[in-house]
Formats: C-alpha cells, structure tokens, sequence
C-alpha cells in the first residue's frame, strides 16, 4: 500500500483508457443527462458538438473508473504493471473542470493524474490531503477534458511493522 | 422555450425532491466509482465518511445533471456546458435520501466570442430531506438568445 507520505510531487501516472461507444454514450444520457445531442446522432449533428457527443459528466466518470481501477480507492492490493494501490479516502471537492473539445462517439479517451502538491490535514491526522491536476486526451492526442481534483489520502500508520 | 434572457442573477428553480435508492446508488458506483464505500455498509462504516455505505461524488454531479435536464435545460435553448467552477462534496449521499436542489443564477453576460448567446454561472446546492447540504456546484452553461440564429 502506498501512503500520503509516498505521494511524490510532480509524479504523472497514465490511468487507462475508455472508449465511448454509442451504446455507452445513449446509456449513460439515458440515465443522467437526456439532452438530444447525448441520446441521438442527427440531433449530435446539428448540435455546436458536431455528432453524437458525450454527456461531460460520462467523461468524468469515466476517469473515476480508471482512477479507481489504478488503485485510488485503494480497492486492488496491488496492480498488474507492478504499481502498489494508494490509500485514498474521500474528496472534499474539485474546481476548474474543463470540457475544452466534444467527446464523439468512436473516441477512446486515456485519462492522467499528476500530483502538483500535498499537505498533512489539520483536522485528521491520521489523514493528507492530495491535489491532482487531472486530463483526458482522444486517440489525437487532443486534451478533451481537464480538472484540478483533490483528495484524502491516508498517513503511513506508524505502529505498522508488516 | 427559455432563452438567455430568462436567466437573471437570483433564486431561479428549486428542482425535486427526488429519492435515490441503494441500488442507484450501487449501480452507478459498481459502473464508475466501485470503492467499497460506495457499494458495501460495512466498508462505508469503516471509512471516513462513516455511517453505511455512501454515494460517489460524481453520481451526485450526475444527479444533478439530471434534475436540471427535466427541470428546464430540456424547455431551453441551451447550447452545451462550458466547464465547472467549482464542487464541494460537503455530506454524503445516502441510501434512500430524497434530494432537492436550489438552482441559482450568480452572473449572465454575453458572449463575445459567439454572438447571440450568453454565458450564465449557475450556482446549485444539493440538499437532502433534513435540509443538510450535500454538494455545491457552480457550473458554466452556453445559452441562446432569442435572436440566435444557429
């Protein structure tokens, strides 16, 4: 497990990558945001979007499952590439999200997290305090999608010996 | 149909309430945000949120998404959103919260670089059934006005 204290500054880590189906994009509308040009390609088409687009909030969901499938949560004791899971906690918030081009359906979007600082927690002690700036890129390597994230991550427990 | 010039600094809409349910709430956790926390009680009491299992974050956002699609986006002529300010999760979502939410306008200007269209910041909170606030979203919406012509 990696704690709070093996958060390096300036460190940037490629999450993984979703690719938004048309199926996905309907769904995930359907559901949340059923606006016609989320949920209809002729609509999409006329749309300032220019096809099909993606809910932004699909987009940013998208990035929490890749965050959470790279070890955030801390939910995998350890990943496939070697990477040891982050004992993360909650997140008080984010600020500056971004959707700065349309996510179409067909694109595969990768999602990145760097670490720009990280403080210890006033209130928990037990706890820091992350804050990430956090980006999406399409298969063009165009930037679709930006936020600067925070989270708590849990302080190496000191009387662990294992 | 609203259009930008419905949109005016103040109170706008107070949207629901609206029940979100354990398994909504695991549903879209075990799709986008599958942290124990959000799928398991046991977990949920273990964490620091405390006090059973708890909704992610982004399916509050989504949620509110949702509520202001049926509430009015779908009667607007809204062009898309342009970015978020600014989220702050202040309690968590439970299981079975009926959730309201107060939808402000906090600025509306027009566009310079898209005429015929207005950028309105809206400021939402999130509130559940015992008026304790949730979430706080200031989000950035394009709009048209009556005279866009598309």
């Amino acid at each position: 497990m990696r704690y709070f204290e093996d958060v390096i500054i300036g460190a940037r880590r490629e999450l993984g990558s979703y690719t938004f189906t048309p199926e996905r994009i309907k769904a995930f509308a359907t559901r949340y945001d059923p606006q016609a040009f989320h949920l209809d390609e002729e609509a999409g088409r006329k749309s300032l979007f220019g096809g099909l687009a993606a809910s932004g909030w699909h987009t940013a969901a998208a990035w929490m499952r890749t965050a959470v499938d790279r070890g955030a949560g801390g939910r995998s004791a350890r990943q496939a590439d070697g990477d040891e899971a982050l004992a993360g906690g909650p997140s008080p918030g984010f600020k500056n999200l971004r959707w700065p081009k349309p996510v179409l359906a067909g694109d595969t979007i990768t999602f990145f997290t760097e670490v720009k600082s990280k403080r210890a927690s006033i209130t928990r002690p037990q706890w820091g305090l992350i804050f990430v700036l956090n980006t999406g890129e399409n298969q063009r390597g165009e930037l679709v999608f930006s936020f600067d994230g925070s989270a708590f991550v849990a302080r190496r427990p000191v009387a662990a010996s294992s | 149909m609203l259009t930008f010039e419905d949109f005016k600094p103040g109170h706008f809409m107070t949207l629901g309430p609206r029940r979100v349910t354990r398994e909504e709430i695991i549903a879209f956790a075990t799709e986008f945000d599958p942290q124990p926390m959000h799928l398991d009680d046991e977990a949920g009491r273990k964490s620091l949120l405390g006090g059973g299992l708890s909704g992610s974050g982004w399916h509050m956002c989504a949620l509110a998404m949702r509520m202001q699609v049926d509430g009015y986006l779908n009667n607007s002529k809204t062009l898309g959103g342009l970015g978020v300010e600014e989220v702050r999760w202040l309690a968590p979502l439970r299981a079975d919260d009926d959730i309201t939410l107060e939808v402000h306008v906090d600025q509306a200007r027009q566009s310079n670089s898209r005429p015929g269209t207005g950028i309105i910041h809206f400021r939402s909170e999130m509130f559940n059934a015992v008026k304790q606030r949730l979430m706080m979203i200031v989000a950035i919406g394009l709009m048209a006005a009556r005279e866009w012509r598309g």
